[in-house]
């Protein structure tokens, strides 16, 4: 008998707006010592599913209008509160998304771990302090915590995502649950750390027997650890089977367009002229901050030393984890962060040289886009303010022609004319990112840092941006810098590839012979974390 | 919605919405009125009031509301609805100049120590601090000590007492939004620190601004009949409903409608500047649902 068994679940929001569902006649089934992964875009209820069963969903406004969650003989819709509690952290745990916010700042991770063994809601259960203490170490020993004697009195913050997300994993194993709910845990995380958590989740799983739920928007993911995948979209389940069926045999439309929007292979590199001078050229770029925490001042050698050039109309993949001080050279060439030794010059004029007042009309010609799309847009103006205003602010519109120029935009970056009085608020992320695109390109740059542009968004929306890039460069002739931890998305559209490792750059080369050969063994270990979707 | 071929397009702005979801709210809309008519009654008082102010009839002496004097007169004889409208006209105008003053100063200078940071920020923050370790009482004495009693110089020395708090608001506010990518963006965008401060700051700033002010108004108007009371504001014959309230208070127990009239009115413009301020605040925040 499967350990859960969900029947003809639905769920649905009841608002003042009116009544959306959620979740639609699902039904799943997991067994001990197996791992069920269920992908699906945001809103597709797959968060939802799995928050109603530990009860974690608000009610109102949640509805749970149909459907059984058989857990080892009990109805989970049905128990009571304190039965419920009896299950949440005992028998069912979950680990969350973001590390960083997922643990309390102010107690130890220790503190935090021997919690659930010391205040046990069964006495009957409760154990000394220095046997927790015992159990908890052997439990991050366990999770791969290096020196877990000493890391039981860390605070969070001592911590990388990747550990925390390690010490949050021990958390939920701490009371030995029989299921463990998952939702989206490497989605916050680097590609080299996501494959570590990934395979430390599936020896988990092994180890222990748990039956574990896997939630994920990113079907490349799971391909590894997963046993079986349910692909829900719009609260419906789109399919249901084995891992490897999914993969090569699916005929469901949706699946394969999840699977289309993983970026595989390589972008079809066009020849350069390679002779001319380059657009940009930073020389021995070197940004330094100094940092005051711990009372010793200590220099931080963000981007150490790194030169690269741009010919025209290339773009050029920086990859590197968090921390490698990519972002940081892209905000030094656009003088954002000042330098403390090097230059950068570009068509011929080292911006680094200028006042920042000579440096106005520069900052048309050079653009960013970031990362986060909910960040990066005012939330008080409307997308016709945001596009007009570097229009009118550098002249090249006047108040008669800037109507006509922000909807050609509009239809440039593939946004409907009539949402041009919107607020960034009422659109979603990937259309939040093309706005912050029609931003970068209205003032006709050469040449764009794009700061991880796709990382915060879904696999399908990812893509869509990703060809929405691609085919701007084209047009418009644009030289790109485009930043990125996930090594898939550079291969797709970069020409050349440059790999940052602690400020320093450590390999440069053309994106196929990178991919090819190699030559650091950091560069290998960033492509080994690719996840594999090709399962054999 | 308006039609985004038309020209009409370039109206649209956070204030033109703000404006056009002010209409809709009913709370909001009649604090306004009421606000208004407050305003215009102070105006054209000159010309409508019933009695004049100072006359005294002391024959008359005070009286419970009648006919003739609608909200009954005070000890001296003068009638009470003329005493609130004139009182009225100094009231608002405290309220409003002095607030408006202290809202100038305190978001510019807030905005600029924020936004630019550093020792700026530290040099322009403790001039702050400077100022409010300052006994307020001493430096209003010596205001009128140097420049002579005049009621000009009660709404600068109020205004320039009450923006601190309004400085350090904005300040903290300017600091958490300067880091954030859109102000990066428009910096990369090659915008002038003042049109970053202008466009992309204070916009946001706008919500806890809202909210102090419509706090501050009344602690003006509280804090000028303090002042009168002390013989440091106006002074009789004229009055403002702070100094009505104080006198009420003493004669409550004999005559209390010489408290209650000049006591509803206060609340009463008090009520709609936190109906008209909470409509303003959730207007100008384009978040807010729009229903």
């Amino acid at each position: 008998m499967a350990l859960l068994d969900v029947k003809n679940l639905s769920i649905s929001f009841h608002t003042r707006h009116g009544e959306t569902k959620a979740v639609d006649n699902v039904s799943f089934s997991v067994e001990c010592g197996e791992t069920l992964a269920i992908v699906g875009e945001s809103g597709s209820g797959k968060s939802v599913t799995c928050y109603s069963l530990l009860d974690l969903l608000p009610k109102p406004p949640a509805v749970i209008e149909s459907g059984s969650a058989n857990f080892d003989g009990v109805d989970l819709y049905q128990c009571s509160n304190q039965q419920m509690q009896q299950f949440r952290g005992n028998d069912i745990a979950m680990i969350f998304q973001d590390p960083m916010t997922s643990l309390n700042p102010f107690l130890t991770i220790g503190e935090q771990l021997i919690e659930p063994l010391i205040y046990h809601s069964d006495s009957s259960q409760q154990v000394s302090r220095n046997a927790a203490k015992q159990e908890a170490i052997a439990l991050l020993d366990e999770v791969g915590i290096i020196n877990p004697e000493d890391r039981f009195d860390s605070y969070p913050h001592e911590f990388s995502g990747g550990m925390r997300q390690r010490v949050m994993i021990a958390m939920a194993l701490i009371n030995k649950p029989r299921l463990l709910i998952c939702d989206e845990p490497t989605t916050a995380l680097d590609v080299t750390i996501q494959a570590q958590i990934l395979k430390l989740i599936k020896t988990l799983q092994k180890n222990r027997d748990v039956a574990v739920i896997f939630i994920s928007h990113d079907l490349a993911v799971v391909a590894d650890i997963a046993d079986k995948v349910l692909v829900m979209c719009d609260g419906k389940t789109e399919e249901q089977n084995r891992t490897q069926e999914v993969f090569q045999n699916s005929s469901n439309r949706y699946t394969k367009a999840l699977l289309s929007a993983i970026p595989t292979g390589a972008k079809t590199t066009k020849s350069l002229a390679q002779d001319g001078s380059p657009l940009l050229q930073v020389e021995q770029v070197k940004t330094y901050f100094t940092d005051f925490t711990n009372s010793s001042e200590k220099v931080v050698k963000a981007v150490d030393d790194v030169s690269l050039s741009l010919q025209k109309g290339e773009i050029l993949g920086l990859v590197g984890e968090s921390g490698s001080g990519k972002s940081t050279l892209g905000r030094s060439i656009l003088q954002l962060a000042p330098l403390t030794a090097g230059t950068v010059r570009f068509a011929g004029t080292e911006l680094s040289a200028l006042q920042p007042s000579q440096l106005i009309p520069w900052r048309r010609k050079l653009q960013m886009i970031f990362q986060d799309p909910y960040a990066s847009l005012n939330p008080r103006m409307t997308v016709y303010q945001t596009l007009a205003e570097p229009l009118l602010y550098h002249g090249l519109a006047n108040k008669k022609s800037v109507a006509k120029q922000v909807e050609q935009l509009m239809d440039d970056v593939g946004l409907a004319r009539s949402s041009v009085l919107k607020y960034p608020h009422e659109f979603s992320g990937g259309q939040r990112q093309r706005i912050a695109i029609g931003r970068a390109i209205a003032t006709e740059p050469e040449f764009i840092i794009a700061d991880e542009p796709v990382s915060a968004l879904d696999v399908t929306i990812q893509a869509q941006i990703l060809d929405l890039i691609l085919e701007l460069v084209k047009q418009r002739d644009l030289t790109m810098l485009f930043i990125s931890h996930d090594l898939s998305v550079v291969r797709k559209i970069c020409d050349r590839v440059a790999v940052m490792h602690q400020g320093k750059l450590v390999e440069e080369a053309a994106t196929e012979t990178l991919w090819a050969n190699p030559e650091m063994d950091y560069t290998r270990s960033l492509l080994s974390a690719i996840p594999a979707t090709n399962l054999s | 919605m308006i039609d985004p071929s038309q020209p009409t397009l370039k109206g649209s702005s956070l204030w033109l919405d703000a404006w056009i979801k002010l209409g809709k709210n009913r709370l909001a809309l009649s604090g306004l009125v009421i606000l208004l008519f407050l305003i215009v009654v102070s105006l054209l008082t000159p010309w409508i009031a019933p009695y004049s102010y100072e006359e005294q009839n002391l024959m008359l002496g005070a009286t419970a509301p009648s006919a003739a004097h609608w909200l009954g007169t005070d000890i001296f004889g003068r009638d009470m609805l003329t005493r609130i409208m004139y009182g009225g006209r100094v009231s608002l105008m405290v309220g409003f100049i002095a607030t408006a003053v202290a809202l100038v100063i305190g978001i510019l200078w807030g905005a600029i120590a924020g936004f630019v940071g550093g020792r700026l920020d530290a040099v322009m923050m403790r001039i702050v601090d400077i100022m409010y370790a300052l006994p307020f009482m001493i430096f209003i004495v010596l205001l009128m000590v140097v420049f002579g009693r005049n009621i000009l110089l009660l709404f600068v020395a109020i205004g320039a007492v009450e923006w601190l708090t309004m400085a350090r608001i904005v300040r903290g506010q300017v600091m958490t939004l300067r880091k954030q990518e859109f102000v990066e963006a428009a910096y990369s965008m090659g915008l002038s620190k003042w049109a970053i401060i202008r466009r992309h700051i204070i916009p946001n700033t706008l919500g806890p601004v809202i909210v102090y002010t419509t706090l501050t108004i009344p602690s003006v108007m509280l804090l000028e009949a303090f002042l009168s009371f002390l013989g440091l504001g106006i002074q009789p014959p004229q009055s403002s409903w702070g100094l009505l309230i104080n006198y009420g208070v003493e004669t409550m127990e004999e005559y209390p409608w010489l408290l209650i009239f000049p006591g509803i009115t206060l609340s009463l413009t008090l009520f709609a500047l936190n109906f008209l301020g909470d409509g303003l605040r959730d207007a100008l925040d384009p978040r807010a649902s729009k229903d």
